[in-house]
């Protein structure tokens, strides 16, 4: 693998086809993620960008196509293995512990860690006891960087939605994954976008945590991302860096409709 | 004075009784929000195969550890084979997946064992200590001892321990629970093995106390109110809640109940257990649900 590093991608998705019925979702869409970078994955209502999302995090099983993660092509992912293998994920709807702590929320997030079984726990064995301080040590450091620190003992039910957004990227980033796949930005305002925005990016720079972010918004993802890859009606019509996807004429036509296409 | 504290305390140790079937409904409910109403004929089983072996010459902690396999073992089978497949579905489907498994129990612990009752006999003499002048029952003392330890232990388990923070997540939001790498296979299946333990414990008391016989799965109506009061997910919960309708029905049936003719106390955790749900839903240590609209 050493070798290998560098060249091979984090993860390479090829003809990728997913259908419900006779609808077509996701039809051969095939893209790298590199190790390290920002990959945006943009397109209008309906292009398929949850779809596609659900398939990288094992939610849905593709029709057709592979997925191979650091070399090893899978048909598709195990929803139970995903997390092992180093992928984290926020949800669109948002998907937390509603009636669990923001600090007991994060915690879950990192529950591939720590060797102690609960036995252990029981009779307040030493090691156990130290892993234990080290877990909520490094919650709470994470609840710092995302600013969540104030609200570590409120039951996430009851937080605003952009915080409640916030505490999601928190719970995914604690499990240290290779590749974090973040849905960020639906539905929320302008200062939120900015704080979330924020943290994806140290996370990326600092942590170097590879991001792939799902947005509908070709503005907010243009500073973040390295390379951006377009959806439209399940196909992959664009697929480079920002300043070339804001310019080429079918991503244009996509997102302002065949008018523009008819001036240009 | 001293008639009524032993009154109040002899209920509320009867009481615990209840909380012990309580606790397994807890369990599960708190894991999967599912309303496990086997959990009776579970207690059955349970105190049939343990009489079983023991009538049948196996040594008391043979049978108990034998016993103790094959409840955590249906257990494990139960939650394969019926929950497993019914995962998402509604909490009805499940609720009415769970009556017809105790039919099932039921009767399977009865072709296997027979419908006669037996005498169980754990050792604890049923005799009155003699406490400040207030007579109370040995072997109500242990079985309160008992399910205080069972509750302290399980509670602390939820609560502090990793295990049950990854329990909580699953109860939670299962799909969340998923993506952030719980096994779920692994927490349910820890959750009905703990469940079949705690099956295990009731049916030896409760056979004690009411010798072996079919009427120990009718225990589940009396855990009930149990739940009602205390909240369906809450440990606590079972044991206030067990102990307030063993307390409850006893001073009813005793000072209200020669007013009206007496036999009340069959009803009367009943009837406080629809006050409660008048006045506080989800129980007093439930989880008060959370809805943004």
């Amino acid at each position: 693998m050493g070798a290998t590093r560098g060249t091979t991608p984090l993860l390479q998705v090829q003809g990728l086809t997913l259908a419900f019925g006779g609808v077509t979702a996701i039809e051969d869409v095939s893209f790298a993620v590199q190790r390290g970078e920002v990959l945006s994955i943009i397109g209008p209502n309906g292009a398929g960008k949850s779809s596609l999302l659900n398939l990288l995090s094992g939610v849905y099983a593709p029709q057709a196509g592979t997925l191979t993660w650091q070399g090893r092509a899978h048909r598709r992912f195990a929803p139970r293995r995903v997390a092992r293998m180093g992928l984290a994920r926020t949800f669109q709807n948002l998907a937390l512990f509603k009636g669990m702590s923001v600090l007991d929320n994060v915690l879950a997030g990192r529950s591939l860690y720590g060797r102690s079984r609960w036995w252990a726990h029981a009779v307040r064995w030493p090691a156990a006891v130290r892993e234990e301080r080290a877990q909520r040590q490094r919650a709470e450091a994470l609840l710092d960087a995302v600013g969540l620190a104030a609200w570590r003992a409120v039951p996430v039910g009851q937080l605003a939605y952009g915080l409640q957004k916030r505490v999601e990227l928190a719970r995914a980033l604690a499990a240290e994954p290779e590749l974090l796949l973040d849905e960020p930005m639906a539905g929320m305002g302008v200062d939120d976008k900015l704080a979330l925005s924020a943290c994806i990016v140290e996370a990326n720079r600092v942590h170097g945590t590879t991001v792939v972010l799902i947005e509908h918004d070709m503005g907010v993802v243009m500073d973040l991302s390295d390379r951006i890859v377009v959806l439209d009606h399940g196909r992959k019509i664009a697929d480079g860096p920002p300043d070339a996807v804001r310019r080429d004429p079918a991503v244009l036509a996509a997102y302002l409709g065949r008018a523009a296409t008819a001036v240009h | 004075m001293d008639f009524f504290i032993e009154v109040l305390v002899g209920g509320m140790l009867a009481g615990v009784m209840y909380s012990m079937v309580a606790v397994g409904f807890v369990l599960i409910h708190k894991a999967s929000r599912v309303f496990n109403f086997a959990q009776g004929a579970m207690v059955l089983f349970a105190a049939l195969t343990f009489v079983g072996l023991v009538e049948r010459g196996l040594p008391f902690a043979a049978s108990l550890l034998t016993t103790l396999a094959v409840l955590v073992l249906l257990a494990l089978l139960v939650e394969r084979i019926v929950l497993r497949p019914l995962v998402n579905r509604p909490p009805i489907v499940l609720f009415m997946a769970t009556l017809g498994l105790a039919t099932v129990i039921e009767g399977l612990a009865q072709a296997v064992w027979g419908a006669q009752v037996h005498a169980l006999d754990l050792g604890i003499a049923d005799k009155p200590l003699d406490l400040g002048g207030v007579l109370i029952s040995a072997f109500d003392l242990f079985a309160a001892a008992t399910a205080g330890t069972l509750v302290a232990v399980f509670g602390w388990v939820f609560n502090r321990t990793r295990l049950g923070l990854r329990l909580r997540a699953v109860a939670d939001d299962p799909l969340a629970a998923l993506a952030v790498g719980v096994d779920l296979r692994r927490v349910m299946a820890a959750v009905w093995a703990a469940a079949g333990f705690v099956a295990l414990v009731a049916g030896l008391l409760w056979g004690a106390r009411l010798g072996v016989q079919f009427s120990l799965s009718l225990v589940v109506l009396k855990a009930l109110p149990v739940l009602i009061i205390g909240g369906f997910s809450s440990m606590t919960g079972a044991l206030v809640g067990g102990l307030l309708v063993g307390a409850g029905e006893k001073l009813a049936e005793v000072y209200i109940g020669p007013l009206v003719g007496g036999g009340i106390e069959n009803w009367f955790p009943y009837v406080l257990a629809l006050g409660f749900l008048f006045v506080r839903p989800e129980g007093l240590f439930g989880e008060r649900s959370v809805a943004r609209i």
